[in-house]
Order: C-alpha cells, then structure tokens, then sequence
C-alpha cells in the first residue's frame, strides 16, 4: 500500500478517477450515494494520513472529536428560541477552537523548529471552517447543529489539505441537493477543465519556475554574498512558482468538487492583472481573504464604529486594515517574515485607501487612461512580489540563517 | 413603504455620494461604490434610521448588490 499527499502524483488522480465514478454516475441519474461518498472520502483520508503518517491521523481524528463537541456545545447554547447571547461565551468558544491552531503555530517558533504533535496537513484550514461556524451561529444564521454534517463539512477530502476554505451553509446547500442533470452535465465539464489546468500550472508551470529556474538562481543569489541582482530574479521566480503552484493545486481541489457536485468557491482569478492592493486581495487566495474580510475585518469595524473607538471613519478603516493583516501574518506562522509579510500588506492597503482618496479628490487633474492602468498594473505587480520575496523567508536564508560554511 | 425606499436611497446617497433614485439596479461592489467598509456603515445606518438588525453574517454580497435589493431585504426583515 501507498500513500499520497493530496494530488501529489499521477497515481493519486487515477485512484480518484476510479473512485468517483460510481458517485458521478448516480448523481447523472439524480442520485447521491451518500454511504458510498462517505467510504471514499474515508478511504482517501486514510491514503493521507495512514500509513507513516498514522500519528497524524490520531491528532486528525482527535482534533475533530474536540471541535464537534465545541461547536455542538455553543449551539446548544445559542440556538434554542430566545436563548442568550453572551458576548464572552462566544468570545470563549472562539478562542477555544482556535486554542489548537494556536499551539501548532507557536510550537516549532518556541522549540527550535520541531513540530507541535497535536499537528497534521490541513489544521489551519480545518480552524477556519470550525470558527466561521460559531460565528454564524452567533449571528443566528445556522439555526440547527447536526454533527454527522458538520463532520462532512470539516472532512470535505478534495479541499482539506489547502482550501479552497468552503461555507457551511453553501456547502450544506449543495451537498443535500442533487444538480439538474444539465446543470450537473455543465459542472463536469468545468470540473474536467479545471483539472486539465490544474495540470498545466502545478506539473508543468509550477515545475519549471519552481524546480528548474529556482535552484540556480538561488545558488546564484548565495554566492553572490549580500544583495545582487540575483534576489530580484529569485522575487519573481518565486512569485510565478507560489501562484502556479497554488493556484493548480486550488483547481484540482475546485475540480474534483465539482465532479461529486460541490460547488466549491475559486481561489484565484487572474491576480497579477490587479489594478491595485485591494483589487489583488479580490483575487489572489480569495477564499482566504474573503474569509478575514468577513470574520475579521468587517466585524472589527463594525464594532469599531458602534462603540465609536474612533472619531474617524479613515482611522478605523486603517487600523482595521492593519490588525486584520497582521492576524493573517501571525497565521502563516511565527517568523519575521511571515509577520512583516502581514504588516507590509496592512500598510499597502493604508497607502492605497489614502491613494484612491486623493485621486477621487483630484479627479479633473489626474490623467487616466490606458497608460496609467498598465502602470499601476505594473506597480501591483512589483509591490506584491516584494511581499513574497518576503514571504519567501529567502532573505532570512540570505542574511541572518546562520551559515553553513 | 416609500419611507423605506427614500431612507435606503438616503444612506446609500450619504455613503456613496451618488443618487440611485433612477437606478435601482446598479450594482453597486462591480462599481465599486460599496466596499467592507461601506458595507459596515450601511449595516449601522439600517440599524439605527430603521430598526434592522442586519448581522454580518447575513449579508451576502450577491443578494446584497443593488439598491432594489437592499430595499427589498429592508422591507422583508421590518
């Protein structure tokens, strides 16, 4: 026997072929075998986190044990007609299920690098699904708790290693309904051609900047001691690496989804066209920053400006802007550049909001046109590349790892 | 019923600078005329000019993009 990260190798793909056959087959005919679609989705959970990987499917089936009983118990608190609404329960049910994510982060940070044993592929992913929950049932949006679903909801195998992060209540929608057979038809095809482009960017593209181009140029940019245009190379051929190979591994994930009938969110859409930071945040990693839009910024500010902590409206948007990115650098992990990462884009969002004020501000003076579109594309561009240059941690590599010889 | 209607469009001119008396159908994130920030202030002023308690996890853009949309979603909820 084998095993397989997620969409790591042919053979992967053929043994998904196989088994989502049968289930395609009955959803053509109006049909989900949901006994049949639960077998699978164990069976290639096992094929992840079996095997060598066995201590990891314990924390796996651990973690899921502790976050269906939370959920389970927050809803039982809330959802009754006229129950309470206690703003620390709710607090307290949110730092409880993020309590995990927390300890697998700052482990490795605290004990020079090992990993937390509590950890395995996909946690953070899993939080996400788990606190976007809670709050919604807050909210009193999700108005009943059934812990077989919610489990179908975190373990939705083709996305829980990586995303795309799904909704509950979207996810529930279509996982209990059966498509129109040409509603299905049209989902097939768009899950096969997301597939095929899967391949093209993660086996083809995301192997040529990343497993090609990147060894020499970094090599290149460690021997030349200090800063070279080398570095700059490797900004760029990192950046194409990152988007390829995430954005291949978000549409075998879209994909696969879209073949068992679930119309799982896209992650990416076309992100280096963007005219400027927020419209890249509309299309690069989109069910992760839709995610920190809806759960943290938007509720940052909305309970900014109901207690009026500040005078203006300006000032909440810019230290939302900021908290928000800063959280989302903290949850990449608990180095420098992740962090920097974080702030740098918080503050990029600042300059860009102050930019669109002085512009609509001066609107008869500033010319715009074709030139000046491609012109900010191309600042977007090189800003967000930076930050991945940053995200990279090549220049903790370059500078401050301590060095080998 | 018209007082809802003239009270959105008003807190939608406040935010937005724009007049939708005559164009109920715009959508107003494609325009980018509303963003997070927008959003948040309109969900505040809903509250507080008409009594709807709107969360914010109840609002989904896609049923959320128009002025008729929102009038409609106002009138629903009162």
């Amino acid at each position: 026997m084998r095993w397989y990260i997620p969409y790591g190798n042919p053979t992967y793909f053929l043994w998904l072929g196989l088994a989502l056959i049968p289930l395609m087959i009955g959803l053509l005919y109006g049909h989900r075998f949901r006994g049949y679609q639960t077998l699978i989705s164990l069976l290639f959970l096992v094929l992840t986190f079996g095997g060598p990987n066995w201590k990891t499917g314990i924390s796996l089936i651990g973690y899921l044990i502790y976050q269906v009983l939370l959920v389970a118990a927050y809803s039982h608190y809330r959802q009754p007609k006229g129950s309470a609404n206690r703003g620390w329960v709710f607090v307290l049910a949110v730092i409880l299920a993020i309590v995990p994510l927390v300890i697998v982060k700052i482990t490795p940070a605290v004990e020079g690098g090992r990993q937390s044993i509590i950890g395995f592929l996909g946690i953070s992913y899993i939080t996400f699904k788990v606190v976007q929950t809670i709050m919604e049932t807050r909210d009193g949006m999700i108005k009943t708790f059934h812990p077989v679903l919610f489990g179908q909801f975190l373990l939705f195998f083709p996305t829980i290693s990586s995303g795309p992060i799904d909704r509950y209540r979207r996810f529930l929608a279509d996982y209990q309904k059966v498509p129109e057979q040409a509603a299905y038809l049209d989902m097939v095809q768009k899950g096969v051609r997301y597939i095929f482009q899967g391949f093209v960017y993660k086996f083809i593209l995301a192997y040529f900047f990343g497993s090609i181009l990147m060894p020499q140029i970094e090599m290149q940019a460690i021997l030349a001691h200090g800063l070279s245009w080398s570095i700059v190379g490797y900004m760029y051929v990192y950046s194409m690496d990152l988007f390829f190979d995430f954005a291949g591994y978000s549409l075998f994930a879209v994909g696969i989804s879209y073949l068992m009938g679930i119309k799982t969110p896209m992650n990416f859409n076309q992100p280096f066209k963007s005219k400027n930071i927020k419209d890249f945040w509309n299309r690069w990693h989109m069910t992760l920053s839709f995610w920190f839009r809806d759960y943290i910024f938007m509720r940052l500010v909305f309970f900014c400006m109901k207690h009026k902590i500040f005078k203006s409206r300006t000032t909440t948007a810019n230290v939302c802007y900021v908290i928000n990115m800063l959280i989302m650098g903290f949850w990449h992990g608990e180095t420098w550049f992740y962090i920097t990462y974080g702030l740098y884009h918080g503050f990029a969002m600042v300059i860009n909001d102050a930019w669109l004020r002085f512009k609509k501000k001066h609107q008869a003076v500033i010319p715009h046109n074709k030139l000046t579109e491609a012109l900010a594309i191309f600042i977007t561009f090189n800003v967000v590349c930076f930050s991945f240059l940053i995200f990279s941690g090549f220049l903790n590599t370059l500078f401050f790892a301590p060095k080998p010889f | 019923m018209d007082d809802v209607k003239s009270k959105v469009l008003g807190i939608l001119k406040d935010l937005t600078g724009e007049d939708f008396s005559d164009n109920l159908d715009e959508n107003l994130y494609d325009s980018a005329l509303l963003d997070s920030m927008g959003t948040v202030q309109l969900l505040l002023e809903l509250q507080d000019q008409l009594g709807v308690s709107a969360p914010v996890s109840e609002f989904d853009r896609n049923e959320w993009n128009t002025p008729a949309k929102i009038i409609a979603k106002v009138e629903d909820a009162q």
